[in-house]
């Protein structure tokens, strides 16, 4: 599996600033980016966004910054964290506001680019009614690409052995982690994580979480961790961002951030 | 055909003994379908005494033009029909019509073409009649499984579509199980004419006193069009109404809910 770039050079060679480095971009604006100056590297920038489902605003203005590294977005039931991942992965799109990833609107991307760079993990395993080893080819399958699978259920913490079993004869746990393989199989530079625990033992809880922490470790995967598990949160983020009926009910400071980010985990 | 049965209004006010069964057994289990029942009842009579006047017009005139009228107006009809019995989904009629309209014409080029009948309004009507009913009935059924099943795999579709497939790859399995529950009723009523069903066809011939193995010819050949048809119409109707289900940017318009 080809190792994503990380740092600072990250988004300059995303899909979103294709010929031109988005940090670059960000210092154009002046003072927002001097402010920023200690920070890592902004992916996403949410402009006053408001989001509705299913006729029901559940995002109300918010005005957020998901830098690189681990971010976890923590609430309760209804608080708009699905919505916010739906969003970033343009499964659903704004009412009103803007986002930006990379420096560039999110609604200018090619959006199947978009969903392969930056993948979403849904709460609720749906895997294909085929192999696991199916599941996980299916993604590099639609651009003609080859991948190893015992190499990512390995990365997801499965056996080889999974790769021929069905699909729709796993646990739930297991099922999380063939979905969890099937996004890393397209090559993500952020994975949008939706609950990735909520349906596990503490045993597997701790063994996804360790995971997760391996994965930004080797790989130095950035992600988006949506819990509603606060001490999870903190355990697996750099940053922890809080929401409360679809709007940001805390964000840590800059220095806090500054801080966490250079104590944060090893990147390679 | 050597005579055609003469069918007094008395002999069919006589079969309303046996719709009044119907009556008394929705009154007696509260099904609450006498309504439904009566509106069936005088809109078959009102609609078949007029086709007959219709039909015999165009018989009569010999006119192929008044035939493609004839089709046409009944896949309009058909269109709103089938569109009733799929709900949930969006904008259906534009691709029932469609899906109607290309089965009955391409249905009616090819009999022709391959002179199984001739170019005559007397074949063509009944035959694009059939077409137009036995499609409209199996787009419905097709549509309203695919709109079931898309709303009930939500998950799975936006999961799909999260991976960067197309809105068209994300329900390709979905589109295989919807077509195959449109097709597959036709399919059996095939595989079963004869022997636990018959068909009307060949029961009206005989009735008028067709000889039996003629009337079974004709039949044949009525089911061998039908399955074609259906399987067009199943095919047009949910290709292009699966568009519907989606945005331009590949999102599903009803997601699943927030959790």
């Amino acid at each position: 599996m080809a190792r994503p770039a990380t740092g600072p050079l990250a988004c300059a060679e995303s899909i979103s600033t294709r010929g031109r480095a988005c940090e670059t971009r960000r210092r154009a604006r002046s003072g927002r980016a001097r402010r920023r100056i200690s920070s890592p590297p902004v992916l996403f920038e949410l402009d006053r966004v408001s989001a509705s489902r299913g006729g029901a605003r559940v995002f109300h203005d918010v005005t957020l910054a998901l830098p690189e590294g681990a971010t976890c977005v923590a609430g309760g039931s209804g608080s708009g964290k699905s919505t916010l991942l739906r969003l970033l992965n343009r499964l659903a799109d704004p009412d009103s506001g803007e986002i930006a990833y990379c420096g560039r609107p999110l609604s200018s991307l090619d959006v199947l680019e978009l969903r392969r760079e930056v993948a979403l993990v849904p709460q609720l395993p749906a895997l294909l009614e085929v192999t696991v080893a199916d599941n996980v080819r299916f993604g590099p399958a639609l651009v003609g690409r080859e991948i190893d699978v015992a190499e990512l259920l390995d990365l997801a913490g499965l056996p080889a052995t999974f790769a021929e079993r069905a699909g729709d004869r796993l646990s739930v746990g297991e099922k999380q982690r063939v979905m969890l393989a099937r996004a890393l199989a397209l090559e993500p530079r952020v994975l949008l994580l939706d609950e990735p625990t909520s349906a596990l033992d503490e045993r597997s809880r701790g063994r996804v979480e360790e995971t997760l922490t391996d994965l930004r470790r080797r790989l130095g995967i950035s992600y988006v961790l949506v819990t509603h598990d606060l001490a999870q949160a903190e355990r697996l983020s750099d940053r922890v961002v809080r929401l409360e009926a679809g709007r940001v009910s805390e964000e840590p400071s800059a220095a806090a951030l500054a801080s966490q980010v250079a104590g944060g985990p090893e990147r390679t | 055909m050597s005579r055609a049965p003469d069918i007094t209004l008395l002999e069919v006010l006589a079969a309303l003994g046996l719709v009044a069964v119907a009556v008394a057994v929705s009154l007696w289990q509260r099904m609450r379908l006498e309504g439904d029942i009566a509106v069936a009842v005088v809109r078959s009579f009102l609609q078949l005494t007029a086709v007959g006047f219709v039909i015999q017009l165009v018989f009569r005139e010999r006119s192929l033009a008044l035939v493609v009228v004839l089709i046409a107006v009944m896949a309009v009809f058909g269109a709103f029909t089938a569109r009733g019995r799929a709900p949930s989904v969006p904008r259906a009629f534009l691709p029932l019509l469609l899906a109607l309209g290309l089965a009955g014409a391409a249905t009616l080029v090819l009999v022709v073409a391959l002179g199984i009948f001739p170019p005559a309004p007397q074949y063509l009507v009944p035959v694009g009649g059939m077409v137009v009913g036995n499609s409209m009935t199996a787009a419905a059924v097709s549509l309203n499984r695919l709109g079931d099943d898309i709303a009930g795999s939500a998950g799975q579709v936006e999961a799909t579509l999260a991976l960067g497939a197309t809105a068209t790859q994300a329900v390709r399995p979905l589109v295989r199980r919807s077509l195959r529950s449109g097709v597959i009723p036709l399919i059996d009523s095939t595989k079963t004419t004869g022997v636990i069903f018959f068909p009307g066809t060949m029961v009206g011939m005989l009735v008028a006193g067709a000889q039996p193995f003629a009337a079974a010819r004709l039949q044949l050949i009525l089911l061998y069009v039908l399955l074609g048809s259906v399987a067009i119409a199943s095919v047009t109707a949910v290709v292009l109404a699966q568009r519907n289900f989606f945005t331009a940017a590949h999102q599903l318009r009803e997601g699943p809910a927030e959790s």
